[in-house]
């Protein structure tokens, strides 16, 4: 796979918030355009980006709203960029609406999200994960994203670069969940040589330009993108498109077309997954954790088996597609009991989690509404109340 | 059949026609007018991107034959923006219509204009929203009669000029579609001007919006921009409001140059930055 463009690269040891080091993961994937609005708690991003990206030969430019910013990046990115938007719940509202047109028309770009308490203005500076579901399904119809959850600010530059190149894979909206506390949380980031990162080039046509098709799936279900300004004179549509890119109102192609959007990214899952296991192999209770609470369940897990008790945590890194294959050979094991679901909301990932179990084990929610992080020995006492 | 042959037909998908507008619709004028300006003005057509909102007007893009962009309701200025960052070699142009571009991308507009966005919005204002069946629309005159206003408008309309101009546009025109040539003239200037350039285009909507107010068919609407219209280069915008059935003030407004986005982005960087900083590329060679 080709090499980051060393001009994007900081290489070095730093020390860097998740916001921060969220922004240099973005320039090394590539990204020379972005677009946003300000709003807590991810405005270090833009502040980052803004002061960086025309040091590298980008731009940045502060959009009258979120639902600019969300559509701007889609034209850059048309225009052959890669492209990030940043914003929190109140913003990513309002950005769904291009979330849905990115999925609808395979525009690759990503969504970074530093999650925050809601609904409405909520907690605008304390965390919360309550944006699990609104990643998935925020925008109208049917179609999937990929979602990411970083858990540390090195995370977020190793995983920022994996959205840019899931998202050109796939031409695919990547939404890049953080939240405040990982946003916000400063520590070591390892920034590698430009030489040792992999970065995703979007795939071009082939053959005259004449027999194009801008829709017509190619490798891995996906069409190749052709670059603007050369003569394929092709029509991008929000509206339902046969494989030339034009209009078709008709059932047949709305399956079709619905159909392979899902599809891609469903039934090229185990591609896309990534997870983190630890102890699960004698586990009876495993808990699942994502984001900023996979870190707070390790001293969870610690106390647990500083108790004798056989615990184990599994940890999506990405959510959305979520690893459904790997959770239904865990809930199979003969001695898994309970998975135990702790997040920073009213239970929307252990719902997931109920249903891939399938009643081969218990699942058994840990909610918590947000504008702190669980206490370890909070998560321990469901698990001993589950071990009976 | 006719082997009569379209002029413009190889700026067409002919594999797309029939199109969805109603006969006396003013938006086929406003496409041959475009494409007899890209003509003039000698720009390939190939580095040239056609960006579009939703409506009637929305469709161009989906009827031109080039790189185009049928974005979503409101949007295709912001959208056009990011094109133009991306790729400031071609140039980008916006159809779209008034319910598109004012009413929901009202707040894009504005801030469009401002920061001189190096792009073309060429805007149909036929009063209405036509696709949905005539609902009152931002710029509909006062007393109109539409389907969400049975008992006439009593909000007033924007004057488009007006906004546009105060809103930082470089250049400003109005004409109908009665109008052709001086309107593919000014679509000619536009395309050669760096920055925001604004063109109102004042078209029938013989269906839906000249029937109910009893404003004849698509012909009428011609007899009535002829004697109606009053061409006023340098026009006051402030004084180029529309009222039912009143006089059409056309022309161009606004000629003035002032850098675009991209060229104060250099302004800004190029002395505070030195070295580290590369200039971007601001444009189009024209």
């Amino acid at each position: 796979m080709p090499k980051a463009d060393p001009r994007g690269v900081l290489s070095g040891v730093h020390f860097l918030d998740g916001d921060q080091a969220c922004c240099e993961g973005a320039l090394a994937a590539g990204c020379r355009v972005a677009f946003g609005y300000p709003i807590t708690p991810s405005t270090a991003v833009v502040e980052r980006i803004s002061r960086r990206l025309p040091l590298v030969g980008g731009v940045f430019v502060q959009m009258e709203d979120e639902i600019a910013s969300s559509i701007a990046i889609q034209g850059a990115a048309w225009g052959g960029k890669k492209v990030m938007t940043v914003s929190s719940g109140p913003g990513i509202s309002l950005m769904m609406e291009h979330v849905g047109f990115a999925a609808m028309t395979e525009t690759p770009c990503v969504f970074v999200n530093v999650q925050r308490g809601g609904p409405s203005t909520g907690l605008p500076t304390l965390p919360a994960q309550a944006d699990m579901m609104q990643a998935r399904w925020g925008s109208h119809g049917d179609y999937e994203i990929i979602a990411l959850c970083p858990n540390s600010p090195q995370e977020c530059f190793d995983l920022t670069i994996l959205a840019f190149n899931l998202a050109e894979r796939y031409r695919v909206p990547v939404m890049f969940m953080m939240d405040e506390a990982v946003g916000h949380m400063t520590e070591k980031v390892v920034i590698p040589d430009a030489k040792e990162i992999d970065v995703e080039q979007r795939r071009l046509p082939e053959g005259p330009k004449e027999d194009y098709l801008p829709y017509r799936a190619g490798e891995n279900m996906v069409p190749p993108m052709a670059p603007l300004g050369e003569g394929y004179r092709f029509h991008v549509t929000g509206l339902t498109h046969d494989e030339k890119g034009y209009p078709a109102m008709d059932a047949g192609a709305q399956a079709e077309l619905v159909r392979r959007l899902v599809d891609k990214i469903l039934l090229q899952a185990d591609d896309i997954c990534r997870v983190e296991e630890h102890q699960v192999e004698d586990a009876e209770v495993i808990i699942v954790a994502y984001g900023i609470t996979s870190r707070v369940v390790l001293r969870t897990l610690q106390m647990a088996r500083d108790k004798g008790l056989k615990v184990g945590v599994f940890r999506p890194v990405v959510v959305w597609p979520f690893p459904v294959k790997r959770l239904r050979q865990l809930a199979r094991l003969g001695q898994t009991r309970a998975f135990v679901v702790p997040e920073l909301n009213l239970g929307q990932i252990s719902l997931e989690v109920e249903r891939i179990a399938a009643g081969d084990a218990r699942t058994v929610s840990v909610p918590h509404a947000g504008g702190a992080l669980h206490d370890p020995p909070e998560i321990l006492r469901v698990i001993e109340e589950v071990l009976g | 059949m006719s082997d009569h042959v379209n002029p413009i037909e190889r700026f067409l998908r002919m594999d797309r026609m029939p199109h969805i507008w109603c006969p006396g619709c003013g938006i086929g004028v406003v496409v041959n007018c475009f494409v007899r300006a890209i003509e003039k003005s000698g720009i390939d057509r190939d580095r040239m991107a056609v960006v579009s909102g939703i409506g009637c007007t929305g469709r161009i893009a989906g009827y031109i034959k080039m790189d185009s962009f049928h974005t979503t309701h409101g949007r295709p200025i912001p959208f056009a923006t990011g094109l133009k960052v991306a790729r400031p070699d071609l140039s980008v142009v916006v159809l779209s219509g008034e319910g598109d571009l004012i009413s929901i991308g009202g707040n894009h507009f504005i801030h469009g204009a401002r920061r001189n966005s190096d792009i073309k919005v060429f805007c149909v204002n036929n009063f209405t929203y036509a696709m949905t069946g005539g609902q009152v629309g931002p710029t509909a005159p006062m007393h109109s009669i539409a389907t969400t206003a049975p008992y006439g408008s009593y909000d007033k309309p924007f004057n488009l000029p007006f906004l546009a101009d105060s809103s930082g546009a470089v250049y400003v025109a109005r004409w109908t579609t009665y109008h052709v040539r001086q309107l593919a003239r000014s679509m000619t200037e536009a395309l050669a001007k760096p920055g925001f350039c604004f063109v109102e285009i004042v078209a029938p909507c013989p269906t839906i919006y000249s029937r109910r107010n009893r404003l004849g068919d698509g012909l009428d609407a011609m007899r009535y921009y002829k004697k109606a219209s009053k061409v006023v280069n340098g026009a006051n915008t402030r004084m180029v409001g529309l009222e039912l059935k009143g006089p059409i003030i056309v022309g161009k407004f606004v000629d003035r140059d002032r850098p675009t986005l991209l060229e104060a982005m250099n302004n800004e960087f190029i002395p505070k930055l030195g070295k580290k900083y590369t200039p971007y590329p601001t444009g189009v060679n024209r």
